[in-house]
């Protein structure tokens, strides 16, 4: 086997390993709540036995160690359990998967992080090359500046800025981004691009300083000097002497970015009215919802684990000396 | 493609060069107002110190300057252009076409991410006078001129699949490549074992003279650079001390400088037999994980003698020091010190034990803590060992400066603000503070000059007469071994090839392996290297 598949196949097993290490944290996180679900859902009015048979219901009065299992064993079929609400004390039981819940939001946080990187990514590495290329110009300080001032303020104050700009003052973008499944695709776009531009201008200074900085650092080694020295433009001494070298710090820093983008988000999305899991999950944690907590907990950890797998492998298939081995 | 003009034109004339470098917030002259006349076809010699300038005027031959140098004055005329007032765009249409360069450190200077033969050919194609075939075509030609193994395939590894001496050649065919008028070779075989200089040598040689480039050799060796250089320059603090053709200038140096730079290998000792065994090492084996490193390593040491341990990268003399440390325990096999077998681990050896064997390193500067004071460094041994505090430490540690010839000043310095010379001596004042009995050198020499080496190596043999040292003496540059040692350990491969007295290990018959050693060490004789082919083709 060739040894890159070995380290990738590695790396799979000990992301699924951190996965199931972190089920059993978000699990126990949550058994250690206080307060009592069923009484927190039924209200102070609920009698003892109803609230008793209620817990019986939802399998609440079986050892945290079955339901664990239960949960987990039902995760991997992709079943993430029943959601506790919809149901009440008169025992009309309205509730829905959980799966079914999250789904469509997870879809919508999917395409707005999705939309939010095709803007980001190409423009943070074509600045963080550029300013590399032009170092200590005019142009490196000026870009700099202004990325370092959009990430200095809060989410929610770019957002109200852009939203005052481009939808109060030019009306160009609608400031609510309210989309469901019937949106059609353009016209999701156009409702979403107000978050997307307000998540752009939060994640570009970092990645495009860390690729500014990644290519800077290899400036000094000698193979550049002696590129260099071969007639080599400034351009392709960064571009093709340079880049190369430079991927493996660029993923890392992208990986993190984009989980940011699918877990990280919940203060735009409620800027903008923006239908997402991070307000799903942040409405079941107020509602003690506990198996939608549990399920958006799990799914952004797979997010996490899985895009920091995937800088990885980049980082190995980029690195010659794993891809050619002696 | 064309063989260039005859020898005789001027093809490089420096002028007046002055160059500035920027350092702690001042700018300081590097070279100070130096001429040069190299004509086509010739190949100059620019020997020297570090920090004398060698490099910077190097590159300023091409009409570079690292980043934070620049060119204050002077011309740098090429082939009657000067190169200075030209603009970036132009200097480039001149770099990796008309002149070329070779880098100390090939490792380094290999991108480690493109192909070997993409690297070779990559300036020849820029100039687009040639197509992908015959750029390719020709460089696997260059490889096989060059003597690298399967010279067809070679330029399809990556540069960390080959070792260090071919990488070298591979540089060597990429500054051939593009057929230069000029090529900078920079300390090109500094790094390499003897035995890999000696087949790098000839190669570059041989392909500088195929193709009539002149070329500037840069380095501190000057047995290397009589075997390639036509006429020699000296250089000290950015000036030019002298310069001679090179058989003028080795047998008949005028200035002083240039003598003290020859006279350091005249450096001798009388050779010891040494009393009573202190250290013998008996059929160790040792592995650093699954790699073995030592097989069943027999070595003797008397007292009061110095023995060397000499080899190349990787035959294990290094890993032989670190077993009788204690810092890797052997894996079969016993050391004894005094008569009595050392404990494997160091945790488990008394501070008595490990009080008595010292060691001093071969990069000063990495084993000293950079915030510690000189007093701190030396007077840690003394509490330690010794148990000496307060006034009683100061006096010592002003003694043990006195023995290395450093005063009392130096108390209070840092590592930084200490010359190369003076921090190894500073190292080896620390192992004297434990007051040991023996002392492992492991290449203490090799990164300092020739003369900052020849004090090191004065001090360290006037303190073993003193004091009534053992040194076991790792190295792998034989002329140090010739000026100080009592006995000669020859390793290769993690065995002993041979060990005995000075004089008889360098006596004839060798083992082949002393014999390829010892025949490949540059000598001062410009006829060396060709003769020394000659010998090894026909036998």
């Amino acid at each position: 086997m060739h040894p890159v598949t070995k380290t990738v196949l590695q790396r799979l097993g000990l992301g699924l390993a951190t996965l199931f290490v972190v089920s059993i944290i978000i699990f126990s996180a949550i058994e250690m709540l206080p307060g009592d679900f069923g009484q927190a859902i039924l209200g102070q009015a609920a009698t003892e036995e109803t609230v008793a048979a209620f817990r019986r219901e939802l399998g609440l009065d079986q050892p945290p160690y079955l339901r664990y299992l239960q949960w987990v064993g039902g995760a991997i079929q992709g079943d993430l359990g029943t959601s506790f609400s919809g149901r009440n004390a008169s025992g009309i039981d309205r509730s829905r998967a959980v799966v079914d819940l999250i789904a469509p939001r997870l879809w919508n946080t999917l395409f707005l992080a999705g939309m939010t990187a095709v803007i980001a990514v190409p423009i943070s590495l074509a600045l963080g090359i550029t300013t590399a290329l032009y170092r200590n110009s005019f142009y490196d300080r000026s870009v700099n500046t202004a990325t370092l001032t959009t990430i200095s303020f809060p989410e929610f104050f770019v957002a109200y800025i852009l939203i005052l700009l481009l939808a109060s003052l030019y009306p160009v973008f609608p400031s609510l981004a309210n989309v469901d499944d019937s949106t059609p695709v353009g016209e999701r776009i156009f409702r979403t691009a107000l978050p997307a531009l307000t998540l752009t201008l939060v994640i570009v200074a970092h990645m495009m300083r860390m690729t500014r900085a990644a290519i800077i650092n290899l400036l000094a080694s000698p193979y550049i000097q002696m590129a260099r020295l071969s007639g080599a433009s400034q351009t392709e001494v960064i571009v093709k002497h340079a880049l190369p070298n430079a991927w493996a710090p660029i993923a890392t820093v992208i990986a993190f970015n984009l989980a940011y983008l699918v877990v990280g988000v919940v203060v735009v999305e409620v800027v903008f009215v923006y239908p997402g899991v991070g307000q799903l999950m942040v409405d079941a944690v107020t509602s003690r919802d506990i198996p939608v907590v549990q399920g958006c907990a799990l799914i952004f950890a797979m997010t996490y684990i899985l895009l920091n797998l995937i800088a990885d492998i980049i980082g190995i298939i980029t690195n010659p000396r794993l891809l050619h081995p002696k | 493609m064309s063989i260039k003009s005859e020898k005789g034109e001027v093809l490089l004339d420096i002028k007046g060069l002055e160059v500035e470098g920027f350092s702690d917030e001042k700018w300081h002259d590097i070279v100070k107002g130096v001429d040069v006349t190299l004509r086509r076809g010739e190949i100059m010699g620019l020997i020297g110190e570090s920090g004398a300038g060698k490099s910077t005027l190097g590159l300023a031959a091409m009409g570079y300057t690292q980043p934070g140098c620049r060119i204050k004055v002077g011309e740098v005329n090429f082939d009657g252009v000067n190169l200075v007032k030209l603009s970036d765009a132009k200097m480039r249409s001149y770099w990796g076409n008309r002149m070329t360069y070779v880098a100390q450190s090939a490792a380094a200077s290999f991108n480690p991410a493109h192909r070997l033969i993409a690297q070779t050919t990559a300036a020849t194609l820029r100039s687009g006078n040639f197509s992908k075939e015959e750029a390719y075509g020709d460089a696997r030609e260059l490889y096989e001129a060059l003597n690298l193994p399967n010279p067809h395939n070679i330029g399809e590894r990556y540069p960390h699949q080959v070792s260090g001496g071919q990488l070298q050649r591979v540089m060597t065919a990429m500054a051939i490549s593009p057929r230069p008028d000029l090529i900078v070779f920079d300390e090109p075989t500094t790094a390499l074992d003897v035995t890999t200089q000696v087949e790098v040598l000839s190669a570059m040689r041989r392909i500088v003279e195929n193709f009539n480039t002149a070329a500037i050799y840069i380095t501190h060796d000057l047995a290397v650079v009589a075997q390639m250089a036509d006429f020699i320059k000296v250089l000290r603090y950015g000036k030019e001390v002298e310069e001679a053709p090179t058989r003028q200038m080795l047998s008949d140096p005028k200035e002083a400088y240039t003598k003290s730079l020859w006279s350091v290998r005249s450096l001798k000792k009388k050779e010891h037999q040494g009393g009573d065994s202190i250290l013998s090492l008996n059929g160790i084996n040792a592995s650093y994980g699954k790699a073995k490193v030592l097989y069943n390593v027999n070595i003797e040491v008397a007292k009061g003698t110095t023995v060397a341990v000499v080899g190349e990268s990787g035959s294990g003399k290094s890993t032989a020091a670190r077993v009788i440390t204690g810092l890797l325990p052997q894996t079969a096999g016993t050391v004894e010190f005094d008569g009595k077998a050392l404990p494997k681990e160091l945790c488990d050896r008394s501070k008595e034990e490990k009080r008595r064997i010292q060691m001093i390193y071969q990069m000063a500067d990495t084993a000293m803590n950079p915030r510690q004071t000189v007093s701190e460094i030396i007077g840690r041994p003394l509490e330690f060992y010794l148990g000496m505090r307060g006034s009683k430490k100061t006096a010592r540690t002003i003694e043990l400066l006195e023995m290395i010839e450093l005063d009392e000043e130096f108390m209070q310095r840092l590592p930084s603000e200490l010359s190369g010379g003076q921090k190894q001596r500073i190292c080896i004042a620390r192992a004297l503070a434990a007051e040991p009995d023996f002392i492992i050198c492991d290449e203490v020499t090799s990164a300092l000059d020739q003369i900052v080496q020849e004090g090191i190596l004065k001090l360290l043999m006037r303190l073993q007469k003193e004091l009534g040292l053992t040194y076991l003496f790792i190295t792998h540059d034989i002329s140090t071994v010739k000026a100080i040692s009592d006995q000669v350990v020859v390793m290769n491969k993690g065995e002993v090839v041979e060990q005995g007295q000075k004089t008889d290990v360098f006596k004839p018959p060798h083992p082949e392996y002393t014999e390829l050693l010892l025949s490949s060490v540059p000598e001062m004789d410009p006829d060396w290297l060709t003769n020394l082919n000659v010998g090894r083709s026909s036998g």
